[in-house]
C-alpha cells in the first residue's frame, strides 16, 4: 500500500460511513469505569435507542481523556462539550441538548490550564479515535510514516531521522533511541528481533496500558519502523497479563494491520516482511529489566543476566533484539511524518519532546498528561494539577517509581528532564508522579517502596536479595520507634552497598527511595528513632 | 527416540484448550509461560497434575516447570475463593489509604492478603496499580473495578456476598 | 568460523598479563595467581554472576563488575582488592551469614565448608546485620544424602550441574527474592524424586553444608570437585 492508496483509503472510510451528526464519546478507560462510566455509557445508547436516534448520534467508548478524578468524563462532538461526573440519570439531559445549549452543571471547562498546559504527541489520538478500529487511525494519518519509511527511506534514512530527533528511551534510563537502534542494525547475525517493553512495573503509573488501550496502532506502526531500520522481521510485544483490555485491542489491532498488508508478509507490497506476536508478563516487575524479560520470553524464570553482553548483540535467543518501551515506540511515527527537527524543537537542550506522566497523589486533577521536557514541576502540579486539595500543603514528589525519589519543595521550579531530576536523587523514570503533602510520612514512603523490592527482587543476586530485606527490616524498626541512631547508620551502608553491588537495575536502584528521603526529610527518621514519634502521624509507634 | 504426546490428566473438555495453546507453539519448551497461563485461566489455577503434564507435553523438567509457576505471582497453586477482593496497593492508593482498606478486611475475615478464607469464600489479594489512581483507592470486587473505596464502604460490599 | 584467537594484554593490580579474548577477568587472574573470592562461579559450569563477591573495579568504568563473567579487553586496568571492594565482599558474606541459619560448631561441614573458609579469608570478624532465623526444611529423605535448607546460600551450583553435567535437572529454584529455595522435581521430597540418579554430583559442588552424604564423619565429608574439570574436558575433546 503507498501512501497514496492510504490516504484513498482514509477518504473511502469516512464515505463509506457517514459521520453521524453527533457523536459521544464516553471514556471507558480504567479510571472511569471505576466510577460505572460503562453503565453511564449504556445509559446512553438506550436513551439515544428510546429516542430513535441512532443515525443522528452514536455513542462511543473511547480511552482516556485524561482527567481521571472527574470521571466518568466524556465528549460531545461536533460541539466539543466536555461534561464531567456523568452519572446514568444525566443521559436523558445530555441526549436532549445535543445540538443545543449544553447541560450547564455537568460541564467540564476544556479552557482550564489541565488541558490547555499539555502538548499531546503520544497521546494525540486518546480520547479521540476508536481503538478497535484501524480506520479511525488512518484518518489520522495513521501508517502513513510506515509508508513512507518503505517508499522512500533507505534504514539507514531512518536511524538519522531518529537520531536527529533526540528521542530517548521512555522505558526509564533516557538512552539515545537513535544509538541503540544504530547498535542493532550494526550488529551481524541472520535473525534480529524487536521487542515492545509493555510490562509497565511501576506500582503508581499507566501511561503505557493508556496508550494500548487508547491508540495501539502507533505503538505497531513505531515497532514496524523499527523493525524495517534495524533488518528485523519478528516483533513481540510482552505485555502484562494484568492489562487484559490491552491484549485484547493489541490482538484486534494485528489483525486488523495484518488484514490490510500493514504487517505480516511484505508489507505495502515491499520485501519487508514483520510479524508481531504478543507475550503475556505473569506479574514479576523484574520483567521490565530487558535480559529478565528476554528470559521470560523464553519460558523461564524472569532473571536478570549480567550485562554486557547487551540485548543489542545477544538477546532473544542469542540474537540481537532491539528493546524499546511503548511510549519509545508511540513517538517514532510522529517523528518520521513531521521530521526529526521538529521534534528536537520541543523540549530541551537534551531532553526532548514530550513525556507522558500519570498524575496521581495529594492532587486536585489527577490524571493522565503529556507535557512538553523542561516543563517545571510546579507548572504540572499547580497549574495542571491545581494544586493541593483541602487546604494541605506540598511536600514531595515522587517520580521514578521505586527506582526513583522523593523530591522537596525547594525543587519545584526545577526544568522536568533526565538530567536535572537525576541530579535531585531521582529519576525520570516511566512517568509515575505521585504528590504528597503533609500527611504523608517519608519514612513510611520509603518502607512502602522498600517493601515493594523486597517483593519483587528476583532472587538471584545476594545484595538485592538479602539486602532489601535487611533495610526493610530496619525501616519497619524505624516506623514502630524500636530504632536506633546506629540502625540508621547501618540503612545507609546498607544502602551504599546494594546500590553498588546488585546485578539488575533493580537491585541498583532499590535503595534510591531511601536516599532521596534521607536526603530532603532526615529530620523526619531522626524523630521516629530519638523522639519515637512520627510528624506526619502516619506511623504507630510500639511503646 | 520418538516423542509421543502424553494424554492430558482427565478427559475434561477444557483440556482442548490447553492443547491448542501448546499446538499453536509447535509443543516448543518455550511455549511453558504461555501454556500455563492458559491452564490458568481455564482451570483458575495450576494443579499438580497439570504441572506434571505440560512438564512432559513440552519435554521441560519438572523441577523448571515448578520454578516457572512459582516464580510469577500471576499464576496461583491454589484454587481461588467464591469471590475475590483485589485491593490495589500502588503508590496512588497507598498514599490515600488502601493500607486500612486491607487491614479492615484482614481483621473481619481473618484472612491474609494473598489468602483465602477457610471456607472458601472469600480471596483477598493486592494488586500494583490498576490504572485508576484518579479515583484512589482502587478495589476491584469480583471483577468490577470501584474507586474511592472506604474501608467501611469495602467491608459493606463484602458483607453482601457473606450475607449469601 | 575458524578465526584464530585474539590475545589481549590488560593490567590487574598493575600487573601486565595477556589472555585470549574469550576468557574471563577471574580466569586471567587465576592463571597468574591473583585471588579473587568466588562462591556461586565454579569451574566447569555456566558463570551467573549472582554473588558478586568477584566484583572488581576497572578503570573508566563507573559500574563495578563480576570477573566470573566479564571478558578481557585489551587494555583493561582491573583492581580486585581495593578497601571499597573488602568492605563490600564483608558485607555479602554477612547478609548470606543473616539470610538463613549458620552455627559452624554444630554443622556437618563445620571445617570444609567453602562460605566459612571465605569468611575467615576475607577477614570477616562479625556480622553487623541482624539474623533472620527463617524456619527451614531438612529433608532426608533420599537414601543417600541430604538437604539442609538452613545453610543453603542459593548459589545454584548444585541446579546447573545437576542439569548442565548430570544431565537430569533435578534441581531447580522455586519462588523468588528472599523467598527462594532449591527444589527437586515438584518441590517433593528428594527421595521420592523420579529424576535423580544419585550420581552424587551436586552434593559434590555445594560449597556448604546444604548437601551432604548421609552417615560419613565430618573428617570425611570433603567435597570432591576433580570431576568436573575432566568430565567438561572430555566433553569438548568430543565436539
Ligand atoms: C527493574 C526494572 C524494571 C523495568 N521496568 C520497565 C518497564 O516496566 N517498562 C519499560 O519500558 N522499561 C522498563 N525498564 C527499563 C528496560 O530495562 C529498558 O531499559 C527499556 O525497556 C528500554 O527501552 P527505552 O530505551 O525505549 O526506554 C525496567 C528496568 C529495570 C531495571
Ligand atoms: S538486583 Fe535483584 S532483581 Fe536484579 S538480579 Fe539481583 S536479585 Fe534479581
Ligand atoms: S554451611 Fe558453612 S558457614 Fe554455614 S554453618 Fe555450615 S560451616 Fe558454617
Ligand atoms: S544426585 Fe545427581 S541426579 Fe541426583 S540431584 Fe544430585 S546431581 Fe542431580
Ligand atoms: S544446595 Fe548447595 S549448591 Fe545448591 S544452591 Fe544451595 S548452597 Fe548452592
Ligand atoms: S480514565 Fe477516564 S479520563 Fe482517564
Ligand atoms: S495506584 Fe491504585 S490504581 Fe494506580
Ligand atoms: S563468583 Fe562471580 S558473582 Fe559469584
Amino acid at each position: 500500500m503507498t501512501p497514496e492508496e492510504l490516504r484513498k483509503l482514509a477518504e473511502s472510510q469516512e464515505e463509506a460511513r457517514p459521520a453521524p451528526r453527533h457523536r459521544i464519546k464516553i471514556c471507558v478507560a480504567a479510571g472511569c469505569l471505576s466510577a460505572g462510566s460503562d453503565r453511564v455509557r449504556d445509559a446512553l445508547q438506550n436513551e439515544v435507542t428510546r429516542r430513535g436516534l441512532e443515525n443522528e448520534c452514536e455513542v462511543q467508548g473511547v480511552g482516556c481523556l485524561g482527567l481521571c478524578t472527574m470521571g466518568p468524563l466524556m465528549l460531545v462532538e461536533p460541539d466539543g462539550v466536555m461534561y464531567q461526573n456523568v452519572t446514568e440519570s444525566d443521559a436523558a439531559a445530555i441526549v436532549e441538548s445535543l445540538g443545543k445549549k449544553p447541560v450547564e452543571q455537568l460541564v467540564c471547562p476544556s479552557d482550564m490550564s489541565f488541558f490547555t498546559k499539555q502538548y499531546k504527541i503520544v497521546l494525540e489520538n486518546s480520547g479521540v479515535i476508536d481503538p478497535e478500529k484501524i480506520e479511525d487511525y488512518i484518518a489520522r494519518d495513521g501508517y502513513t510514516a510506515l509508508a513512507r519509511v518503505l517508499e522512500d527511506m533507505s534504514p539507514q534514512d531512518v536511524i538519522d531521522e531518529i537520531t536527529r530527533s533526540g528521542l530517548r528511551g521512555r522505558g526509564g534510563a533516557g538512552y539515545p533511541t537513535g544509538l541503540k537502534w544504530s547498535t542493532v542494525a550494526k550488529a551481524g547475525g541472520t535473525r534480529k528481533f524487536v521487542i515492545c517493553n509493555a510490562d509497565e512495573g511501576d506500582p503508581g503509573a499507566f501511561m503505557d496500558r493508556s496508550v494500548l488501550e487508547s491508540d495501539p496502532h502507533r505503538v505497531l506502526e513505531g515497532m514496524a519502523i523499527a523493525a524495517y531500520a534495524v533488518g528485523a522481521s519478528q516483533g513481540y510485544l510482552y505485555v502484562r497479563a494484568e492489562y487484559p483490555l490491552a491484549v485484547k485491542r493489541l490482538r484486534t489491532a494485528i489483525r486488523q494491520a495484518e488484514r490490510l498488508g500493514l504487517l505480516g508478509n511484505n508489507i505495502c507490497g515491499t520485501t519487508f516482511s514483520f510479524h508481531v506476536d504478543i507475550r503475556l508478563g505473569a506479574g514479576a516487575f523484574v520483567c521490565g529489566e530487558e535480559t529478565a524479560l528476554i528470559a521470560s520470553i523464553e519460558g523461564k524464570r524472569g532473571q536478570p543476566r549480567p550485562r554486557p553482553p547487551y540485548p543489542a548483540e545477544y538477546g532473544l535467543w542469542g540474537y540481537p533484539t532491539l528493546i524499546n518501551n511503548v511510549e519509545t515506540f508511540a513517538n517514532i511515527a510522529p517523528i518520521i511524518r513531521n521530521g526529526g527537527d521538529w521534534f528536537a524543537s520541543i523540549g530541551t537542550e537534551k531532553s526532548k519532546g514530550t513525556k507522558v506522566f500519570a498524575l496521581a497523589g495529594r492532587v486536585k486533577n489527577t490524571g493522565l498528561i503529556e507535557v512538553p521536557m523542561g516543563i517545571t514541576l510546579r507548572e504540572i502540579i499547580f497549574d495542571i494539577g491545581g494544586g493541593i486539595p483541602d487546604g494541605h500543603r506540598f511536600k514531595a514528589v515522587q517520580t521514578g517509581g521505586p527506582s526513583g525519589g522523593c523530591i522537596p519543595e525547594q525543587y519545584l521550579d526545577m526544568p522536568v528532564d533526565y538530567e536535572s531530576l537525576a541530579k535531585v536523587g531521582s529519576i525520570m523514570g516511566s512517568g509515575g508522579m505521585i504528590v504528597m503533602d503533609e500527611t504523608s510520612c517519608m519514612v513510611d514512603v520509603a518502607k512502602f517502596f522498600m517493601d515493594f523490592c523486597v517483593s519483587e527482587s528476583c532472587g538471584k543476586c545476594v545484595p538485592c536479595r538479602v539486602g532489601t530485606v535487611q533495610m526493610y527490616n530496619i525501616l519497619n524498626r524505624i516506623t514502630s520507634g524500636e530504632a536506633t541512631m546506629e540502625d540508621l547508620a547501618l540503612l545507609e551502608e546498607l544502602c551504599d552497598m546494594v546500590k553498588y553491588t546488585s546485578l539488575c537495575g533493580l537491585g541498583q536502584t532499590a535503595p534510591n527511595p531511601v536516599l532521596s528521603t534521607l536526603q530532603y526529610f532526615r529530620d523526619e527518621y531522626v524523630a521516629h528513632i530519638v523522639d519515637k514519634q512520627c510528624p506526619a502521624g502516619v506511623c504507630q509507634m510500639r511503646q | 527416540m520418538h516423542f509421543t504426546k502424553p494424554s492430558p490428566p482427565s478427559d475434561d473438555k477444557r483440556w482442548r484448550i490447553v492443547e491448542a495453546t501448546m499446538r499453536r507453539h509447535g509443543y516448543d519448551p518455550y511455549a511453558l509461560i504461555e501454556t500455563l497461563h492458559s491452564v490458568q485461566q481455564t482451570f483458575g489455577y495450576l494443579e499438580t497434575e497439570a504441572l506434571q503434564y505440560v512438564a512432559k507435553a513440552l519435554r521441560v523438567p519438572l523441577s523448571k516447570v515448578y520454578g516457572v509457576a512459582t516464580f510469577y505471582h500471576f499464576f496461583t497453586l491454589k484454587p481461588q475463593g467464591e469471590h475475590t477482593c483485589v485491593v490495589c496497593m500502588g503508590t496512588a492508593c497507598y498514599i490515600k489509604g488502601a493500607p486500612h482498606v486491607v487491614s479492615a478486611i484482614s481483621e473481619k475475615y481473618q484472612v491474609q492478603p494473598g489468602e483465602t478464607t477457610s471456607d472458601g469464600k472469600l480471596s483477598l489479594l493486592t494488586a500494583r496499580c490498576i490504572g485508576a489512581c484518579g479515583l484512589a483507592p482502587a478495589v476491584v470486587f469480583d471483577g468490577e473495578v470501584a474507586g474511592k473505596v472506604t474501608p467501611e464502604e469495602a467491608l459493606e460490599r463484602i458483607g453482601r456476598w457473606t450475607a449469601q | 568460523m575458524n578465526q584464530p584467537v585474539r590475545v589481549k594484554t590488560l593490567k590487574i593490580d598493575d600487573r601486565d598479563v595477556s589472555g585470549r579474548e574469550d576468557e574471563t577477568i577471574l580466569e586471567i587472574a587465576r592463571q597468574n595467581g591473583i585471588f579473587i573470592p568466588t562462591l556461586c562461579n565454579l569451574q566447569g559450569l555456566t558463570p551467573i554472576g549472582a554473588c558478586r563477591l568477584c566484583l572488581v573495579e576497572i578503570k573508566g568504568v563507573s559500574r563495578l563488575l563480576p570477573a566470573c563473567v566479564t571478558r578481557v579487553e585489551e587494555g583493561m586496568e582491573v583492581y580486585t582488592q581495593s578497601e571499597r571492594l573488602q568492605k563490600y565482599r564483608r558485607m555479602v558474606l554477612e547478609l548470606l551469614f543473616s539470610e538463613r541459619n549458620h552455627i559452624c560448631s554444630v554443622c556437618v561441614v563445620n571445617g570444609h565448608c567453602e562460605l566459612q573458609s571465605m569468611a575467615q579469608v576475607l577477614g570477616m570478624t562479625h556480622v553487623s546485620v541482624p539474623y533472620r532465623f527463617p524456619r527451614l526444611p531438612v529433608d532426608a529423605s533420599h537414601e543417600r544424602f541430604v538437604v539442609d535448607h538452613n545453610r543453603c546460600i542459593l548459589c545454584t551450583r548444585c541446579v546447573r550441574v545437576c542439569d548442565e553435567i548430570e544431565g537430569a535437572h533435578t534441581w531447580d529454584v522455586m519462588g523468588r527474592g528472599i523467598d527462594s529455595r532449591v527444589i527437586t522435581d515438584l518441590n517433593q521430597a528428594w527421595g521420592e524424586s523420579e529424576t535423580c540418579t544419585s550420581c552424587g554430583k551436586c552434593v559434590n559442588v555445594c560449597p556448604t553444608g546444604a548437601l551432604f552424604e548421609k552417615g560419613k564423619p565430618v573428617s570425611e565429608r570433603l567435597k570432591k570437585r576433580q570431576f568436573l574439570p575432566y568430565l567438561t574436558m572430555m566433553r569438548e575433546e568430543r565436539r
